[in-house]
């Protein structure tokens, strides 16, 4: 269903900072705060479902280390929570680049998603891959290891940006299903909320993997669902864009008549779960859209027909990239779309992808976009 | 032993972090090492636990370096007595971030 009353509240990280982007329901008018931990990488930041002024920030440095930033009040104060990410055991070995076994370390949180029920608990993908959980709002997290423990761990490698856990999706009909995204293992579902794992890559084809029936190894870039449908699945993998119709059972691909399959977001329109969203970049060497033109892609027919999007976006001489967690969309009507450049710019379009317009153009590069709907109080 | 207020210089993003002025004091009992001013540094800043040495190891995070009257103790064992200058007080404790560090060399795809 759809919420019109409040406004909207763009959560930006970048690489020097964090950005806080408020509007009304108009989404035409946009207020700026930032940069929240100037300086800092800001992977990603998200807020809680259930209290939207409780907002999660992964904060990282490459001198420093990661902090885990909580804030209470929509974004305006921030307090540093428990930033200790200790795997569970001695965590062994995965391939490094060359297929040489490499030892596990931890780096970075890539994403944080809040338990969509309880604002106190909060799940952490982190780079060398493993999911860490939190229940008491960020006091203690605790490494979820059936992932890591699954048995195809010393198979896993790096994709070109680690080896990251960079998407969590919580089903919201069955709240102990879980699926997550590794670069370059795959997708994985678990059915007992993160206790046990099974991978998900049937159908996956990649190039640089011999076996055709690999069961991990797949470089998954970004899965999507819509909450009214959680047994379809989309998926931006390194190259082709994909659909699951049975919760990751098998996938077929629906890059159709798109301008290239390689790509790193993929999201679905708010209130229409066959709309979805990509943004087609070249290629894996040149990591910018095809002849300097930005567009996005969308298909109402949940994938295979797509229709280029270009009003508003610049289609010359643009050679940045979007990044895998750097897109969002609002629950208002019409549907809201958010996504950040590697250029620095954030583009909002108010009518689910027909027009668009830069809320901000030089912000440093951006790492993520979310987007949290308000209510009419302004605050839930 | 009574603690002895020992003076601190911490990098621009950890003053930020901890909301601390560019030098601070923190109180040391015992022999002044590394490890005794860090111990003490964590504890009268949490926040900062993490930041300057790994959480489980205690080894200096790589692009962090200590230094002590114009000497590098980067390398030191953590346990060595730091000079007699920066025990009593007379000269800080130097924390630096390397000039030439930092992540943000990958593009992160």
């Amino acid at each position: 269903m759809a919420e019109t009353n409040g406004g909207v509240r763009v959560l930006v990280g970048t690489r020097k900072g964090g950005f806080v982007l408020t509007s009304d329901a108009k989404r035409e008018n946009w207020d700026v705060s930032g940069p929240h931990f100037a300086g800092w990488e800001i992977y990603h930041m998200k807020g809680s479902p259930v209290d939207p002024n409780r907002i999660w920030a992964s904060q990282s440095s490459g001198w420093f280390g990661q902090l885990i930033q909580r804030s209470d009040d929509g974004g305006k104060t921030w307090t540093p929570v428990d930033n200790k990410f200790v795997y569970d055991g001695v965590p062994g070995t995965h391939q490094w680049y060359d297929g040489t076994p490499h030892p596990w370390e931890f780096k970075r949180v890539w994403h944080l998603e809040p338990c969509l029920t309880d604002p106190d608990t909060v799940y952490a993908g982190i780079e060398d891959a493993a999911l860490f959980k939190t229940t008491d709002g960020g006091k203690s997290w605790n490494e979820l290891s059936g992932l890591r423990k699954h048995g195809s761990g010393p198979r896993w490698q790096p994709g070109a940006g680690g080896m990251c856990l960079h998407t969590i999706v919580l089903d919201p009909a069955a709240p102990g299903r879980i699926f997550i995204a590794i670069s370059a293992a795959g997708a994985f579902r678990s059915e007992d909320a993160g206790e046990t794992w099974q991978p998900i890559n049937q159908g996956l084809r990649s190039e640089f993997i011999p076996d055709p029936n690999a069961e991990v190894g797949h470089c998954v870039h970004r899965i999507a669902m819509h909450p009214s449908r959680p047994d379809v699945l989309y998926m931006q993998k390194h190259w082709d864009v994909m659909r699951s119709d049975n919760g990751g059972a098998s996938w077929h691909e629906v890059s159709g008549n798109l301008p290239t399959d390689f790509g790193f977001v993929i999201d679905v329109h708010a209130h229409e779960p066959e709309t979805i969203y990509v943004v087609p970049i070249k290629s894996d060497s040149e990591h910018y859209p095809p002849d300097g033109k930005l567009r996005v892609y969308r298909s109402r027919t949940g994938g295979n027909d797509w229709e280029a999007l270009t009003n508003g976006l610049p289609q010359s001489n643009c050679y940045v990239n979007v990044l895998r967690d750097a897109m969002a969309v609002d629950k208002l009507d019409p549907c809201g779309i958010y996504f950040g450049t590697t250029g620095g710019q954030v583009y909002g379009s108010s009518n689910a992808g027909d027009d668009w317009k830069a809320i901000v153009r030089d912000l440093p590069a951006v790492l993520s976009v979310e987007v949290q709907s308000l209510g009419g109080n302004g605050n839930a | 032993m009574k603690p002895v207020p020992i003076r601190v210089v911490l990098p621009a993003h950890l003053r930020t972090l901890s909301g601390a002025g560019m030098e601070i004091t923190v109180p040391v009992a015992g022999p002044v090492t590394q490890r005794s001013i860090l111990d003490a540094l964590e504890r009268q800043y949490p926040m900062l636990q993490g930041t300057l040495r790994d959480h489980v190891t205690q080894r200096r995070r790589p692009f962090v370096r200590f230094f002590a009257c114009e000497e590098d103790y980067s390398h030191e064992s953590p346990d060595t007595p730091l000079p007699e200058a920066v025990a009593s007080g007379a000269e800080p404790f130097l924390i630096v971030g390397a000039i030439a560090g930092g992540s943000g060399l990958v593009e992160r795809p």
